[in-house]
């Protein structure tokens, strides 16, 4: 009986133990992890103005422009709410385009601009042939939508671009 | 033997009933995955087409979505079989827990890989610290901290006991990994698979990535059982049936 | 078929080091369960079997 005891103690103590650990980790998951601010939380001053974050949001169609050096690129980060200019000086990744996600590392500036020291392509999770993603475009813009047909799934939630 | 009999049951409880069912088991499960994994190949490397943005980097889901989820459900069938080890001290199901949890280790670390490489060509980044990455690679360590906690303890039973509770106390990470990219901002795009929604992927995508998950499962069945027979024999071996199964009595 | 010779296939539009780096890991990570395992297995049924050698004293 006594040997029971000691073992159902060890086990409850043991499960005690892992599940604050299984708790600190959620909390850290709560408290960090979420791993970029939308333009909307810039604006209303949710992300940490003075140290460096991330913003994640789609690359506003028409905004992306390249200076002569070949490096520095301006475009504007909107979550078709909010709108944030971008600067970046670096090698954009392959799927950076306009209409898409992103996800830039930096600073804002006192003047509103985000100068981004690392930029990430986020990619949605449609997968589809060449011809089947053009001949959707092309059927939508027979039907005079103004949205590209990448950008259809964006609209489910800025949270989820 | 009638699937409804008390004596087709219990021969998937007791260790020296199941040793030979598993070994007959085998052949099946591990012919079925070559062949689907050949066809799921074929037509994921050859005759499916390129993706609109992704190019043929695209082409890696066709083994790190399996893998994720098999490094998911693996831990959850594991933590069943430790429970009932825990609640019922049913020895077999102690044994298939541990026969799990390499293979599932394995396809944890497969999911993280493929991942890294396919996140570098198309997000800009090999790793990046988010919740689904970083849940995911939570999921790795539960499975190296449970087999490290058994390799620990001496005891047998006891290391059953405490690995079990590892086990079970770690399933919360998984509906954490699953639903991370609806619960939080992640790098990592959302589900292409949904209960709720349309597919979000061309039919001949999705009907290979489906091929090479089942492919998947099929293989860790295979190799589960496979690693089972292997404990059986060194959990067992000085028990007179495993002697004359080797043939090392006269 | 999509590829017009094999060079193409390995190329994978620019992409092969990455599809190949997870297909090859891949594999050869299952290829090393599998031939880990019968190792595993072969050496506990050479041990049972000496074990019984030396109870039987020969």
């Amino acid at each position: 009986m006594k040997t029971r005891h000691k073992r159902l103690a060890f086990v409850v103590a043991g499960l005690g133990a892992l599940s604050l650990i299984a708790y600190l980790i959620f909390n850290a998951f709560q408290g960090n992890l979420l791993y970029f601010f939308s333009p909307s939380d810039v604006v209303a001053k949710k992300a940490p103005i003075e140290k460096s974050f991330r913003l994640g949001g789609l690359v506003e169609v028409g905004s992306l422009k390249r200076e002569d050096d070949g490096l520095t690129a301006h475009f504007t980060v909107t979550d078709n709410v909010q709108r944030i200019n971008v600067t970046y000086k670096g090698i954009l990744p392959d799927l950076f385009k306009e209409g898409k996600g992103v996800v830039a590392q930096g600073k804002l500036e006192h003047d509103g601009m985000f100068r981004a020291s690392e930029v990430l392509a986020k990619h949605d999770e449609n997968y589809m042939p060449p011809e089947v993603a053009a001949s959707l475009k092309s059927a939508q813009n027979g039907a005079k939508s103004p949205a590209p047909a990448a950008n259809t799934v964006n609209t489910e939630g800025g949270r989820k671009l | 033997m009638s699937i409804l009999s008390k004596e087709f049951w219990l021969q998937f409880s007791s260790p020296k009933t199941f040793y030979p069912v598993a070994g007959r088991m085998i052949p099946w499960f591990a012919g079925g995955a070559i062949l689907l994994t050949l066809v799921g190949l074929y037509i994921g490397l050859l005759a499916a087409p390129t993706d609109f943005q992704q190019g043929d980097a695209y082409r890696i889901i066709y083994i790190h979505v399996p893998a994720a989820w098999m490094s998911m459900f693996i831990y959850i069938v594991m933590s069943v079989y430790a429970g009932m080890g825990l609640v019922l001290n049913a020895r077999l199901s102690n044994m298939m827990a541990t026969a799990l949890a390499p293979t599932g280790a394995m396809f944890a670390f497969l999911a993280l890989w493929t991942g890294a490489l396919w996140g570098r060509p198309t997000w800009g980044a090999y790793w990046v610290w988010d919740a689904r990455l970083t849940s995911q690679l939570i999921l790795l360590f539960l499975y190296l901290g449970y087999i490290a906690l058994q390799a620990a303890i001496d005891d047998p039973r006891r290391a059953y006991r405490a690995s079990a509770v590892l086990a079970l106390v770690g399933v919360i990470n998984v509906p954490i990994i699953y639903f991370s990219v609806q619960w939080w901002n992640t790098l990592h795009q959302g589900s292409s698979i949904n209960i709720s929604q349309a597919p979000k992927m061309a039919s001949i995508m999705l009907t290979t990535m489906l091929i090479m998950s089942l492919a998947a499962w099929l293989y860790a069945i295979a190799i589960a059982l496979f690693r089972v027979r292997v404990i059986i024999l060194e959990r067992e071996r000085h028990s007179d049936w495993v002697r004359d199964l080797v043939g090392a009595r006269p | 078929m999509n590829w017009n010779s094999f060079g193409e296939f390995l190329h994978m539009s620019g992409y092969g080091p990455y599809v190949w780096g997870s297909y090859g890991v891949f594999a050869l990570f299952i290829v090393v369960e599998w031939v880990q395992l019968s190792r595993r297995r072969k050496d506990i049924i050479a041990r049972i079997k000496r074990m019984a050698r030396m109870e039987r004293g020969d």
